[in-house]
Order: C-alpha cells, then structure tokens, then sequence
C-alpha cells in the first residue's frame, strides 16, 4: 500500500531524508518510530503529497506522490502533528465542511458527521471549548470520512496527558479495525508497540531497522529491569547480586540499577529472590520495554559491531 | 460529475464556512462594522471642523469617500488573518491533501471576504446619510463609485492572500495593522494633498488609496475629486496583475 524506495529531502543544507525505505503491505499498521528530528513529519509530508521529494520514489495507495498527487488525495487521511480543525465552528460544522469538501454530497456528509460525532464520542459544541483529547479525537475523525485507503497520523499522542492518551489509542484500534491502512508516528517505543504490528526505526532520515513488532522488539533489545535500592550503602552489594542476570548500570543518585534481561519471569523472580536472601531491601523492582535512547544505543552498537576493524 | 460543479460547489462549501463563522460569533462580526462607523464618527465630528477643503466645501462630504475607500483597505486584515490562521493550524495542509477543486480555496476565501465588504460599506453608506452626506450625480454613477470600492478591496483581497501565505504568521497582522495607518494618513482619505508640505503631498497623490477616494469623490458628486477617474480603475488591476498569479502559486506550491 506504500512503497518508499531511496526518498530523500533537502531543506538547503539539511537532508531531513536521506535514503528513506519504506513498506507497508494493506490493511497493516506500521508505526515509525525515531526521536525529535528525524524525519518523520518530513516523511509524511512527502507521502501526502505536500512535500516533493528531492530523489527517490514513493507510492501510495497505487500512485506515484509526485507524478499523481491528486489520485494519491483522493484515497488518503491525514492528520497531521496538530490538530488541524477551524476553532470557530464546532466539531459538527467541522466534519460535516470536511465531508462536503470529499464530494459526499450535503446529506451524506451530514450523516457521516452524525456518525464520527458518536463514534468518537464528540460534543456537540465550539471547538475553542474541547479538551486536547477531544481535538485530537476531531481530528482523528476527519481524516476518516471517507474511509481512506491509507491513514497517515503523526505523533497522534505527542502532549496529550495519559488519560486523553489511552481515549486516543482506543479511537485508533477501533478504526484499525476496519482494515484501514494506518502509518503513525511516534516517539515512544510503547505506542508503537501497542497499536502497530510493524515498525520501522528512523533516524537522521534514514531507515534504521524494520520488521513485525515482536521480531523489532527482540532485535531492539531486551526489556529491562529497574530495581532501585533503599540503602544506599547496599548499592554495590546489590549491583554484585543483580550482575548475575545481565550487565548492570548503577545509578547512584537514584539508588537505581538497570539491566537488561532475555528471560523476564526468571530474571525477575530470581533478582527478588537474591536480594531478599541476602537481606538487601528493594523499594521499587520493575520491569520495562527500553527508551527510544536505549534501542538507539543498541542498534547503533550492533552496526558497528558488525563493521569489519 | 464535471470539474465546474465541484468548482461551484468547493466554493460555497468554504464560503459557507465563513457565513458560520460569523454566526458563531457576531460580536466579532459587529466589532468589524462598527470599527469604520466608530473612525467616521471621530473624524466627522471631533477632527472635522478644522480641515478645510481647498475650492470650499463641506468637509462630511469630502470625508465620507475617504472613509469608504479606507474601509476597503482596512478589510485586507481580515483576510490576512483568516488565511494566516488556516496555515499555521494546518487547516491549509488538510484542505490541500483533499480532493478539493483547484483554485476553490481561494475563490470561497473571496467570495466571503467580497460580501462582508458590501454589507460593511451597506452600512457606512446608511451612516453617511444619516450625517447627512449625499451623492449628487445620480444613481448610476453612484452604483459605479461602489463598484470601484469593492474592486479595491478585491485587488487588496489577493495582496493579503498572498501576504499571509508567504509570510503566514498570525502575528505579523500587528506590523500590518500598523502600517495601514501612515498609508490612510499619506493619502487623500482623510485630508487633501493639496495643503499637505510638498514632497507628502506629492507621495499622498500617488497613493492608490488617493486614486478610489479621488475618484469616487467624483462620481458621488462631492467636494475635492482631484484624481482621474481611470485611476482607481487602473490601480486595483495592476494590484490584481501581479498578486493574483502570486496568491495562486504560493497556495498551489509544494515546497
Ligand atoms: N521546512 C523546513 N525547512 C528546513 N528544515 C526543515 C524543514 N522541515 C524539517 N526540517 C528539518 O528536517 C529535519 C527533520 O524534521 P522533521 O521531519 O520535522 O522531524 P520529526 O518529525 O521526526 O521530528 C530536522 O532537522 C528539521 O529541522
Ligand atoms: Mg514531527
């Protein structure tokens, strides 16, 4: 459904891409994932037809971005970094311009509006008196009036508070659902990893690694264990322990150790179990997917591992 | 269906747009009409007395063509800001990723932007008759006065549009609020060149706001028509000439 092979972009100096690839086969959610500056809204941009790409090539839903924008329109959504929705009408007015303006006709544009409003669960009033879940929420909801081919949403959560964020998941499930296309972007690794069940990793406009989630998330690294430690002077003792299961980083100002672990259960279970045997107070054990810094390091390390000295 | 329907169509669905806008808010719709009455009002009564019309005259007549014609100029704000705000809330990047006829972005923004300038200059033209200011040269010609306003305030339409979209920040409306005023005060708007000192005189004269108020002081029959009529008619096209092109580009272009 989208096809990107070798896409850069110049802003003068500034490749925000280059030498971008990209997959995504129909009816898949595939997130992609990298930190501020990385090229995605870049990517996005391209992919719907608002940006030319300075090389490379890009399909969408069947056609060339930059030889046939206006086929590539019709069958796609976009909801772009903000919410992009006029404050001075409300969110009915809204949907039912944007629904207009897809050429469904007044009444079926009316009727779509009613429908989005209830799906996702909308007010009925000015949009200047929304929450910032439920401008996200608007605007999810118009990007899918016409049940496009292909939806595009970047940093669909970015600034959201946790409750609007989990609103905001929800909504994607359910259209996911339907068997839309989605490409999101994102810059944590637990969105990706909720709503996706592909991801490609980007930085400095480059394609980094790419594969289904569970696959990623082995090659990402393995999930970490946090314990922090309610004696500072144990710290050391505690770090000697936990060494055991993996290598260890000691934070002291937190009186927090990390490591990363392969088996989960066992590292958990065992790491709790040699503190207590060994009379060394846990105030917090966790475990945790890794940071977008910590894959980073890891894919980052594994390329230069594989560069022959 | 064919390309003209949608076209048609595109355009009133965003000129409605704007007719909900006000709706929704008409305070701020009324803030707009009674700004013109409020400036009519202070320079009618308060300022009015002291400003004599070379060639005798009085001076309401003199001030009511000034005031319309500075009305026409004052509306580029309001198309500045209501472009300006759709880009940088990506309301612009929406509509340009759908399937939108070509051109009907810009056509609706006009449309809409044309009707609140008639009812704007509806109302000061009721003002000025109840100041008591009156057109002495018959309807017809009348008629063509207000024709020649609305095309000013077209060709300045575009200039915002165009305005706004390279330079899109909402914020910047403050720097052009501001040089609307020394461009009203260089010009025949509210005083005549002729008793200005030589050289502003000379800038006011050349003023393309001097050039509709000349000309529309002409047609309306009242007191210091000093431009010639095709003035106002030959500005407003070469602003259109070159900022038509300009606004459409901008709009259409993918950077
Ligand atoms: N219009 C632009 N002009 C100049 N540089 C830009 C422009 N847009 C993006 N960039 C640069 O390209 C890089 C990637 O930006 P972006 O795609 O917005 O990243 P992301 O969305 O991943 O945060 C950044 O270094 C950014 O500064
Ligand atoms: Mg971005």
């Amino acid at each position: 459904m989208i096809m990107v092979e070798q896409l850069t972009r110049r802003f003068g100096a500034v490749a925000a891409l280059d030498g971008f690839d990209l997959v995504v086969p129909p009816g898949t959610v595939h997130g992609l994932l990298g930190a501020n500056g990385a090229g995605k809204t870049t990517a996005i941009r391209v992919l719907t037809t608002l940006l030319r790409p300075s090389s490379g090539h890009a399909r969408v839903a069947g056609h060339d971005v930059a030889r046939h924008p206006e086929r590539v329109r019709a069958r796609i959504g976009l909801v772009g970094q903000h919410a992009a929705v006029d404050e001075e009408l409300d969110g009915r007015q809204n949907l039912e311009m944007f629904g207009r303006l897809h050429h469904l006709g007044t009444r079926p544009a009316r009727a779509r509006a009613t429908e989005l409003l209830e799906r996702f669960d909308l007010p009925d009033k000015p949009v200047r008196q929304y929450s910032g879940g439920m401008r996200r929420r608007l605007d999810l909801a118009a990007g899918l009036i016409i049940s496009p081919a292909v939806l595009f949403l970047d940093e669909p959560t970015t600034g959201l508070d946790p409750r609007a964020r989990t609103e905001v998941w929800s909504a994607i499930r359910r259209l996911v659902a339907n068997g839309t296309t989605v490409l999101l972007t994102t810059q944590y690794l637990d969105e990706a990893d909720q709503l996706a069940d592909h991801i490609t990793v980007i930085a400095a406009g480059r394609t980094l690694a790419t594969g289904t989630t569970d696959a990623l998330k082995r090659r990402l690294g393995d999930d970490h264990l946090d314990v922090v430690i309610r004696d500072p002077l144990c710290l050391t003792d505690a770090a000697h322990l936990l060494a055991a299961f993996g290598p260890v980083r000691i934070n002291k100002d937190q009186r927090q150790i990390t490591l990363p672990v392969r088996d989960r259960v066992a590292a958990l279970t065992g790491a709790a179990r040699a503190l207590q045997d060994n009379g060394i107070d846990a105030a917090d054990i966790a475990l945790r997917q890794p940071t977008l810094d910590e894959v980073f390091l890891h894919l980052t390390a594994g390329s230069e591992e594989r560069t022959p000295a | 269906m064919t390309t003209a329907y949608w076209m048609a169509s595109d355009s009133w669905t965003l000129t409605r747009r704007t007719l909900l806008h006000w709706r929704n808010q008409p305070a701020q719709l009324l803030l707009g009409l009674l700004f013109p009455v409020m400036i009519l009002l202070m320079f009618g009564y308060l300022f009015g007395g002291a400003i004599a019309i070379p060639g005798g005259g009085d001076y309401h007549e003199y001030l009511l063509p000034g005031v319309f014609t500075l009305t026409m100029a004052f509306g580029i704000e309001t198309t500045y800001t209501a472009v300006a705000t759709d880009a940088t809330r990506g309301v612009t990047d929406r509509f340009r990723t759908m399937p939108i006829a070509a051109g009907a972005v810009v056509t609706g923004r006009s449309i809409a932007d044309m009707l609140n300038a008639a009812v704007g200059l509806l109302v000061l033209l009721a003002c000025g008759l109840a100041m008591g200011w009156r057109w002495h040269n018959g309807f017809a010609s009348a008629l063509a006065a207000v024709g020649l306003l609305l095309l000013l305030r077209f060709a300045l339409l575009w200039l915002g549009m165009w305005l706004a979209l390279a330079a899109g920040r909402p914020e910047t409306l403050m720097a052009l609020q501001i040089l609307v005023w020394p461009l009203a005060f260089l010009s025949s708007v509210f005083t005549p060149p002729s008793t200005m000192p030589g050289w502003l005189g000379a800038i006011a004269d050349g003023n393309p706001l001097s050039a509709t108020a000349g000309a529309t002081r002409a047609l309306f029959g009242n007191p210091g028509a000093d431009q010639p009529v095709w003035l106002a008619v030959a500005w407003p096209l070469a602003l259109l000439a070159v900022f038509v092109p300009l606004a459409v580009h901008r709009y259409r272009r993918l950077t």
